[in-house]
């Protein structure tokens, strides 16, 4: 299982090395913690959809989440002077009940989630662009969240903090999605949803908790994202970053068919994909380019790692044959006896 | 009908391990009804198949208007006029009545665009419903249709398709009483026009209305033909049977106890018109004889909580539960070997510990996190007792073979306390060493006195397994047997339900009256 990790990891750190020999501005440490931050920011999402795709499911619908979510954060604490611990807990609330509410559709009344998500999205934006008329949104000259802007965009021994929530949200959800009694659920409703079913797993339970799992993370993500702009245009802020976030899960062994993935996977899956964003900057690439370099390493990536799937498939199945045919012979020779 | 359209000379088919056809001869001649019968595994399909060109035979000729060759391929077939109305209808649903009929060889118009000729597609279609007399439009969606409607769709595609034998399997599976009368008047009138049948069916009594002849086939072999005055549900019955039956029963050591598993009244939604009654005790396994599509699955599922009961009570040692869900039956120590294994009774790429823990996940957990060192130790002491042979308890489940399978299905359940063990169908595609394990198996869980309960098509099995054997025909029991009733006769009469008084009447052999129909 880890097999694929450590290719990630390798592919990654070759990577870096030539972009590093090309341009060693890479390699500065102003550069690299900036690379941190970023992602740190997109690490924290791409964790939440990734366990969604884990489920066999999908969400469209965090880049808009964050649109609207930061511009409800931004007016309870600028415009209503709500304290800022209170605005905190609310967005992450809103982000989880969104979720729920995905969850609740998927499971109960039998949605596609494509169908689900995608209609978040649509609906999340138009809403976030209706309430502020299409208006950028920013903090003022307002005050008293200090703590918080320290929180969510300072640094510790120069690690952005985003990096380091990061490090404990991944943390966290490794031991909760490869050791916990509910990982395990995910896995085997993701592979197989009737024989989970069958062994009496509460299979709408366990979905619906991934995309409240998913809801909470986007509303924490929101908070972070408005400290990195600083405001919130509705109609761009977090354009496409729900794709940034599949993109990751993909390249982090994520199946879109479920039962498959690991948060090592997914959080080197972020890496990598900004890692090629910077090395587009650094090396002077045009960055109209930039999507287009994503898109040519996915789909080289993918398509690598289904050649190794399909080899590891012929190895399995001629083992199967082996061990039927061990069977077979301790059979006879026990009808013999 | 002199004239002979089609003939099979002593067809055989074999599969590894598998003797699946040996010798069978079969001939239509033009416009005549051939039922063919025999219990579930007699060879009907593989036989159907082989006519249809997707199965070869190993050995045996074919002989269509006097030409002869060793093998059809399925463009053959076609072109030889065999056409088919399954049991699961092939029709896309999404298309319409039209359209399905002349799916892949539609009238086409405009040249290289390709399109479809609406108009003649229609006009095509329309004399081919009036002659079935049906009450449905070209523009009609089938996803509007009946089930009965459907077949007419499949037989009016046969007949577009110039079709001089259509092959029926199992056509009344799914129709009430008076779709099955007008399809027996539709194949009267196809019959009258000069086109074969080969009908095979469950139900003898419409093959006493409709057949011109019977053929019975028996493990793979052709072992009688009834004329048309011969054609009585007795007759039927008794060629169907008649093998000898090794005995695999194994004798309760302790017996029946008090207690176990009873429905009352209990009415599943396949069947909802037809309520089940019936009493598993614990320490003896009842077999749950019946055709295919008698509803023993769907009984067994909904026991299980997989499907909604409509009506009637569940009890286990006299007490109701209420059983809504899969977790719920588990929480009562009632539990489902499935069916389908590979489908709904392992996770096929997860390992054998990791299935064996599965259901009782939270009871190998500290503090919700899984405790890897006990799932382990348990799955390692269930691979010993149950004797799974596998590299490791770390080998994914789907790299066993199908016995193996079925012993880890069975480990995860063995050790949460079971009540009562619902099998369903328990070693389909398992070879024969490995069912002798599960028979010793099962007999050891109801000598510890759990109720089993085991749904099985393999007489063989059901005899020869079973302490009593419950036998369910269209959603109901209809009969109870007890081991001294015993017979592969007393067990069909009851599955196929539907004998006439006069046929048991002339029955010879003495056991009728000890049969109790429900």
């Amino acid at each position: 299982m880890l097999k694929k990790e450590l290719g990630l990891f390798l592919l990654i750190v070759v990577i870096g090395s030539i972009t590093a020999a090309i341009n060693p501005q890479f390699a500065s440490q102003v550069n690299l913690m900036n690379l941190a931050n970023q992602i740190g920011l997109f690490g924290l999402i791409s964790i939440g959809v990734g366990l969604v795709i884990i489920t066999g499911g999908v969400e469209l619908s965090v880049g808009s989440m964050f649109a609207l979510l930061g511009i409800f954060f931004l007016d309870m604490l600028v415009n209503y002077e709500i304290p800022w611990p209170i605005s905190l807990l609310i967005t992450i609330a809103a982000g989880a009940v969104l979720g729920s509410i995905h969850g609740l559709l998927v499971t109960r009344l039998k949605m596609q989630p494509f169908v689900v998500t995608l209609c978040g999205l649509l609906l999340y934006r138009g809403i976030a662009r209706w309430y502020t008329a299409d208006s950028t949104q920013g903090f003022g000259y307002g005050g008293g969240y200090e703590t918080l802007e320290w929180l969510m965009s300072g640094r510790t021994y120069n690690i952005p903090h985003t990096f380091i929530f990061l490090v404990i949200v991944a943390i966290v959800m490794s031991v909760v999605l490869h050791k916990s009694v509910y990982g395990r659920y995910l896995f085997a409703v993701g592979k197989n949803e009737e024989a989970a079913r069958f062994s009496g797993i509460p299979t709408t339970t366990v979905i619906t908790m991934a995309y409240v799992i998913a809801g909470t993370l986007a509303g924490i993500s929101s908070v972070f994202f408005v400290f990195y702009t600083q405001s919130v245009s509705p109609s761009a802020h977090g354009n496409f970053y729900e794709l940034y976030a599949i993109a990751a899960a993909v390249l982090g062994g994520c199946s879109l068919r479920g039962g498959e993935g690991s948060i090592v996977g997914i959080v080197l899956g972020t890496v990598l994909l900004q890692v090629l964003q910077n090395l587009v900057n650094i090396l002077g690439i045009p960055s109209s380019l930039n999507f287009a370099v994503m898109g040519a390493v996915i789909l080289l990536g993918v398509l690598a790692d289904q050649q190794l799937q399909r080899r590891r498939q012929r190895r399995l199945a001629m083992a199967s044959a082996e061990a039927r045919e061990l069977t077979a012979k301790e059979g006879t020779a026990g009808a013999a006896v | 009908m002199s004239d002979t359209l089609l003939e099979l000379r002593s067809i055989t088919k074999s599969y590894p391990g598998v003797q699946a056809l040996r010798g069978v001869d079969l001939s239509v001649g033009k416009g005549e009804v051939v039922g063919l019968i025999g219990e579930n595994g007699a060879g009907k399909s593989t036989l159907m198949k082989i006519l249809g060109g997707v199965v070869k035979p190993s050995s045996g000729s074919i002989v269509i208007d006097g030409e002869s060759r060793t093998a059809l391929s399925v463009k053959d077939a076609a072109h030889a006029g065999i056409a088919f109305v399954h049991q699961e209808l092939h029709l896309f649903e999404n298309l319409d009545v039209a359209a399905n009929i002349y799916i892949g060889r539609e009238p086409r118009r405009g040249g290289f665009l390709n399109l479809i000729d609406n108009a003649a597609l229609h006009q095509r279609v329309k004399p081919l419903l009036r002659r079935l007399g049906v009450d449905f439009a070209p523009d009609d969606p089938v996803d509007a249709l009946s089930i009965a409607q459907r077949q007419m769709v499949e037989i009016a595609k046969a007949l577009s398709m110039d079709a001089r034998i259509i092959i029926m399997d199992e056509p009344t599976s799914s129709l009430t009483l008076t779709e099955t009368d007008k399809l027996l008047s539709v194949i009267a009138d196809l019959k009258a026009a000069g086109v074969s049948i080969i009908y095979i069916s469950h139900r003898l009594s419409e093959v006493k209305h409709c057949a011109d002849r019977v053929v019975v086939l028996r493990d793979g072999r052709q072992v009688g033909e009834l004329p048309k005055g011969q054609i009585t549900s007795g007759a039927m019955v008794r060629l169907m049977i008649g093998r000898d039956l090794k005995s695999l029963y194994i004798p309760p050591k302790v017996g029946i106890r008090r207690g176990g598993l009873e429905l009352r009244n209990f009415v599943t939604s396949a069947f909802p018109e037809r309520d089940v009654s019936l009493m598993v005790h614990r320490g003896e396994i009842l077999g749950l004889a019946g055709l295919v599509g008698a509803g023993r699955t769907s009984l067994a599922q909904t026991i299980f909580g997989v499907h909604t009961a409509k009506g009637g009570q569940i009890l286990l040692d006299g007490e109701p539960v209420t059983i809504r869900t899969p977790a719920d039956a588990i929480a009562h120590g009632i539990y489902l070997a499935p069916e389908d294994r590979k489908k709904s009774g392992l996770l096929l790429d997860m390992s054998i510990a990791e299935n064996i823990s599965l259901p009782d996940l939270k009871r190998f957990a500290k503090a919700m996190l899984v405790d890897t060192s006990r799932e382990v130790s348990v799955a390692t002491e269930q691979c010993r007792s149950l004797s799974i042979k596998a590299p490791s308890i770390d080998t994914d489940a789907v790299t066993l073979s199908g016995g193996n399978q079925q012993k880890v299905v069975l480990a995860k359940w063995i050790s949460m306390a079971p009540q009562l063990i619902i099998f369903d169908e328990p070693t389909r595609g398992i070879d024969v060493g490995a069912k002798g394990e599960i028979y010793a198996l099962m007999r050891g869980l109801a000598d510890a006195g759990v109720a089993i309960l085991m749904i099985s098509s393999d007489m063989e099995e059901v005899i020869g397994v079973s302490d009593r054997i419950a036998v369910m025909h269209e959603g109901g029991i209809s009969g109870i047997l007890d081991r001294s009733q015993f017979s592969e006769h007393n067990v069909l009469t009851l599955a196929v339900g539907n004998l006439g008084k006069e046929d048991l009447g002339k029955e010879d052999l003495g056991k009728e009256e000890v049969v109790t129909h429900a």
